[in-house]
């Protein structure tokens, strides 16, 4: 199953829907097995081994395609992809 | 032309012939460095670590970024008869700590950010060796700055460039070890030398290339990448590891800055050929594509060849303890129906190559055994492991040779076909993991009563899953786990998968049952 993200009609995604979206891929993708409490806002995904570079790449592949945005080399990094608050925040600003 | 039987006689000797060409650019800083300014820096290097003490036979750690600075510091430690051993950046502090601690180096040069963490874990496990700090905040160039720190109250006199004997040690680079600890690979400059000299042969350089450097300085790969280019009087453009992780920034670099030959393991390339729009830009300038490390899927490999047809394809293989040993250049045409991938191919012409199988007898052509290599780029030992390196070798018509611990097969063309490991090594992403290593980390976790671990190999590479099981009450989280595993194990061993288990299956002599645990994939 793929992680769908709906965007209805021109209405702009909230902060915590997009980290819900975000939440739902890392428990998918990076933490096959982990409770979904587990994962909180504040959970450090790059500095905490859950995501190594080539899951912020494929982080960063999700974010382009399912939120129609355009990431810059320097934001895949663990300044703004760290945990899901921050990634929400940066998608969010680029709606 | 002298001869060079040291590493860094080709310095020294592009210096003189070629002062004021770009030895090294940094796309990162935008900054460069000539022959003549390199030489001039790691003469500093060398005269302060002299002043400091540091003598032929000494140990000198380098835990930096991939910088100018870094390749002025390997030729600096070099010129006082002393051995470099860099370190990961991205490793653990403590891990890092230990590898400087296992081989008492005399000095570091370390960057400000770690160096507290640094002294503080050295502190532990003993003395701590003198710290030459760089401060990359205070400006690009911070060795600079560092040496003239130290001469303004303690001047270094000049000293005299050191040429050892070419079996004296040039570099140690520490690998993943089996009981956990990481081990020291000791190479000398003779198999610095060899290797460096067989790749002129078959790469041709020339002073007009530019080469890459995109593996990290604790990777045999960095050898060619380092001393190819300056043997050669050839420019070395380096990737930070931050821009060798973005497909786009780095597809874009590699054709502004005209890099002709590349050399990386293949994950990256596949990522580049799968992300980096490489269709966007011009790579005429790209004449030679080198690999190794781990097994190049045809797929991928096909995918770049379309993106990149005209340069020429190297499979590269070989242990930290030969590096290069055999080679194999990939065919102009892939057929759409290949889907094994490329022999390791034969044996370097500095080297020899023979297969053994589990007796040490030699096999015939076609049967499985393992590959053993003998001749000047196979290491001296393990760093103060003598029974480990004496377990290593295989004494055979009356020379020594490295058991790689692959098992090969050799074709009807005389290529050798990887067929597979003997023991429990493997390779992700370029990043050799002794799966031993995986679980001593997993079991200093408190609630770990069991851990195992093995390796999934499919299309998309390999991935590492940990089959635990705990003591007493509630299991730790994966998050836990995986943070556990960030804090002690660099990055890349941290296990993508965890499984709990009330208990894991054994065989009947009582050890963990890896047969079965596969079984349970």
């Amino acid at each position: 199953m793929t992680t769908a993200i709906i965007i209805q009609g021109e209405e702009k995604m909230t902060i915590k829907e997009i980290e819900q979206a975000v939440a739902q891929y890392i428990l998918k993708e990076c933490l096959p097995g982990a409770r979904p409490e587990e994962l909180t806002s504040a959970t450090p995904l790059i500095t905490g081994g859950i995501i190594d570079s080539l899951g912020a790449l494929n982080l960063a592949l999700f974010l382009e395609d399912q939120f129609k945005i355009e990431l810059q080399g320097h934001e895949v990094s663990k300044d703004y992809l760290n945990t899901t608050a921050s990634i929400a925040n940066l998608v969010h600003s680029k709606l | 032309m002298i001869a060079q039987t040291v590493l860094h006689q080709y310095l020294g000797t592009s210096a003189m012939r070629r002062p004021e060409h770009t030895a090294i650019e940094d796309p990162a800083t935008d900054g460069s460095i000539t022959y003549a300014e390199l030489d001039a820096l790691s003469n500093r290097l060398r005269d302060r670590l002299w002043r400091w003490g540091v003598r032929p036979g000494d140990r000198v750690g380098i835990y930096l970024r991939k910088s100018i600075d870094s390749v002025a510091s390997v030729f600096g430690i070099l010129k006082t008869g002393a051995a470099y051993v860099p370190v990961d950046p991205g490793a653990p502090v403590s891990r890092n700590a230990y590898i400087l601690n296992n081989c008492s180096v005399k000095v570091t040069l370390v960057e400000d950010r770690f160096a507290n963490g640094l002294a503080k874990e050295l502190a532990q496990l003993g003395d701590v060796p003198r710290l030459l700090v760089l401060d990359w905040s205070a400006g690009d160039r911070p060795l600079a700055s560092a040496l003239q720190r130290e001469d303004d109250p303690d001047p270094a006199p000049p000293s005299e460039t050191v040429i050892p004997s070419p079996d004296d040690l040039g570099y140690i680079l520490y690998t993943s070890g089996s009981t956990g600890k990481p081990k020291g690979v000791m190479l000398s400059h003779r198999n610095g030398v060899s290797y460096v000299d067989w790749c002129s042969e078959v790469f041709q350089p020339r002073e007009s290339d530019r080469f890459s450097s995109h593996a990290p300085f604790h990777f045999d790969l960095s050898i060619l990448d380092i001393y190819l280019p300056i043997k050669h009087s050839a420019t070395l453009v380096l990737i930070g590891e931050e821009i060798g992780k973005q497909p786009q920034q780095l597809a874009a670099l590699i054709a502004e800055r005209r890099i002709s030959l590349w050399y990386s393991a293949p994950s990256i390339l596949s990522v580049l050929a799968e992300y980096g729009d490489l269709a966007k830009h011009d790579y005429s300038a790209l004449r030679i594509v080198n690999f190794a490390g781990e097994v190049f899927p045809v797929k991928h490999l096909r995918r770049l060849k379309s993106l990149w047809p005209h340069p020429r394809y190297f499979n590269l293989y070989g242990p930290t303890e030969t590096n290069v040993c055999t080679f194999f250049e990939i065919p102009p045409a892939i057929p759409d129906e290949r889907t094994e991938p490329y022999p390791i191919g034969q044996t370097c012409a500095h080297l020899q190559s023979v297969v053994v199988d589990e007796q040490g007898q030699m096999v015939t052509a076609g049967l499985e055994g393992e590959l053993c290599i003998s001749g000047p780029g196979v290491m001296q030992g393990y760093w103060s492991l003598p029974e480990r390196t004496a377990t290593a070798f295989l004494a055979y018509g009356g020379r020594n040779w490295y058991k790689t611990g692959d098992i090969v097969v050799e074709g009807a063309d005389g290529n050798f076909i990887f067929v597979g490991r003997r023991d429990r090594m493997v390779k992700k992403r370029g990043y050799r993991i002794e799966l031993g290593e995986i679980e001593s980390g997993l079991y200093k976790h408190p609630a770990i009563k069991e851990a195992a671990v093995i390796a999934i190999q499919n299309e998309g590479g390999v991935r590492i899953k940990a089959f635990l099981s705990c003591k007493e009450g509630r299991p730790p989280s994966i998050i836990e786990l995986k943070r556990f595993c960030a804090e002690n194990l660099p990055i890349y061993m941290v296990p993508d998968v965890f499984s709990f288990q009330d208990w894991l299956p054994k065989t009947s002599t009582d050890k963990i049952n890896y047969q079965r645990l596969k079984e349970m994939e």
